[in-house]
């Protein structure tokens, strides 16, 4: 025989329960609806796709000891120093693929940075003495002429082939790449890991500012 | 009060004496280390009885190994110790023909870049090669400066003395590279930035010796045409080509023309 008493504490619990069953599912509807209220339910803008641009890469030889014009559609981005590295390590994944004609590892990972800077027109004249030949140092860019500091890593200047050829090869095909697509760049710089360095791998000097110039290396010519 | 004025008097006239002497040093360092000029130290068509010497130059040494060259299978040699190799072989080769030579290095030792344009620019050569070598492309590669062409000056800035040779390092860079296509061997000519060579005051180039290209050998094997570098013959060949462009260069662009700095061969 059950108790009364236990009887009418198992029903008034009972309807507690169910009564509060009820408000906590009001107060869920309630904090629901608050949270439609708040959020913008127009559709989302479509992320913006760069457009495809014609990029001219002049991509080194090692057989031929040459730099050949190769041209490439990419998808590129609108800022002029993220361009530039997007281009660059687009060069350094040629020359990572397996059938390169400069085989030298790293890829794209190989650049850190590059930075555009403004030269001055005294620094521009002055630098002319150490130019590359077949590179001038003439203003034609509208926006004057820019410096561009190439930041490579040490391991891609750890794993790069030692030799003058070799070496020279990735200098100057950087260099001309650059040119070919931002034509303000007249001046190339080089650093490892943000710190100057004597040669790439022994043998090319990157203590220089390399003038790229405006007119790059035709089709096949030797640097 | 007299004493006080002849002292004052004395140590003006020495300090006077210090600065001339110092200008006289500066002077005297700074004109060591440019170019030559046709009409002070430089060789010159008028004198035909200047010494020709030439400056061999194997790369790398010491701790600097340089670059590492497969010479026979799953063998390896250093760079530096290829160069001096080279060296010594060329040397002879100078040698036994009557020609003067001067080394950088005649062991494995460290020599820095500046002390190289040092002992080339103080023995005042004719003619300056520097040796290296790799496993990257074929053949012979010559190379020269990439620095503008300038016109000698009696202050020239040191990391770019060889700008007032340009000139004549690109004639002497003709002449080897007439000696090698002629001995048969397949030749790439180019120019870059190399501190050595860039510092030098001499007509300079600088000959990377790559594996033998393939048209060029019987074997066709990648791995034949890698160890090519080490074939006797190969060298040897290389050697006396060198050995016969430095000759036609004391024969005819040197002994006939001006060799001073920017002069047209």
């Amino acid at each position: 025989m059950i108790p009364r008493y236990q009887t009418v504490l198992f029903f008034t619990l009972l309807i507690a329960s169910a009564v509060m069953g009820v408000v906590l599912w009001q107060l869920l509807d309630r904090a629901h609806q608050r949270r439609l209220q708040g959020e913008d339910s127009a559709p989302l803008p479509a992320p913006a796709i760069a457009p495809p641009i014609e990029t001219t890469f002049l991509v080194a030889n090692d057989r031929e000891n040459s730099l050949v014009r190769q041209t490439l559609t990419l998808p590129l981005p609108q800022s002029t120093n993220a361009r530039a590295k997007a281009i660059l390590g687009k060069l350094l994944d040629l020359y990572a693929a397996p059938n390169s004609t400069h085989p030298v590892p790293g890829g794209a990972a190989s650049i850190t940075g590059v930075f555009l800077l403004p030269v001055p027109a005294d620094a521009a004249s002055a630098g002319s003495s150490t130019a590359t030949p077949g590179f001038s140092t003439a203003n034609n860019a509208p926006g004057g002429d820019q410096l561009a500091v190439v930041n490579l890593t040490s391991a891609f200047v750890a794993s790069h082939p030692s030799g003058l050829e070799a070496e020279t090869l990735t200098v100057l095909s950087i260099c001309s790449t650059l040119h070919a697509n931002l034509a303000a760049v007249t001046q190339v710089r080089f650093l490892v890991d943000g710190q100057p360095r004597a040669t790439l791998a022994g043998h090319a000097d990157l203590t220089r500012n390399y003038m790229a110039a405006d007119s790059a290396p035709s089709d096949g010519a030797h640097p | 009060m007299w004493d006080g004025r002849v002292e004052t008097r004395k140590a003006r006239i020495c300090s006077f004496a210090l600065v001339l002497i110092a200008l006289f040093a500066g002077t005297a360092t700074i004109h060591a280390q440019a170019p030559p000029s046709p009409a002070s130290s430089g060789p010159a068509s008028s004198a035909p009885a200047t010494r020709f010497v030439v400056v061999l130059d194997a790369a790398h040494g010491g701790s600097d190994a340089g670059g590492s060259l497969a010479t026979q299978p799953g063998q390896t040699q250093a760079e530096k110790a290829y160069t001096l190799a080279l060296s010594v072989r060329l040397r002879s080769l100078l040698g036994a023909r009557g020609i003067a030579v001067v080394t950088t290095r005649e062991s494995d030792t460290a020599v820095d870049n500046n002390r190289r344009a040092e002992i080339a620019n103080h023995a005042n050569a004719a003619a300056c090669i520097s040796l290296h070598a790799t496993q990257v492309g074929s053949g012979v590669h010559i190379y020269t400066s990439s620095l503008t062409p300038a016109d000698p000056a009696r202050l020239t800035p040191w990391k770019t003395a060889q700008a007032a040779w340009i000139t004549r390092s690109l004639a002497l860079a003709g002449v080897v590279n007439s000696a090698l296509t002629h001995a048969g061997i397949a030749v790439t000519l180019g120019r870059t930035g190399l501190p050595a060579v860039d510092s030098m005051t001499c007509p300079a180039v600088a000959i990377e010796i790559a594996p033998k290209a393939a048209s060029d050998q019987d074997q066709t094997s990648n791995q034949a045409q890698a160890s090519s570098l080490d074939d006797p013959q190969y060298q040897a060949q290389i050697a006396q080509a060198l050995a016969a462009a430095v000759l036609e260069w004391r024969s005819t662009a040197w002994r006939d023309n001006d060799s001073s700095p920017g002069a047209q061969p």
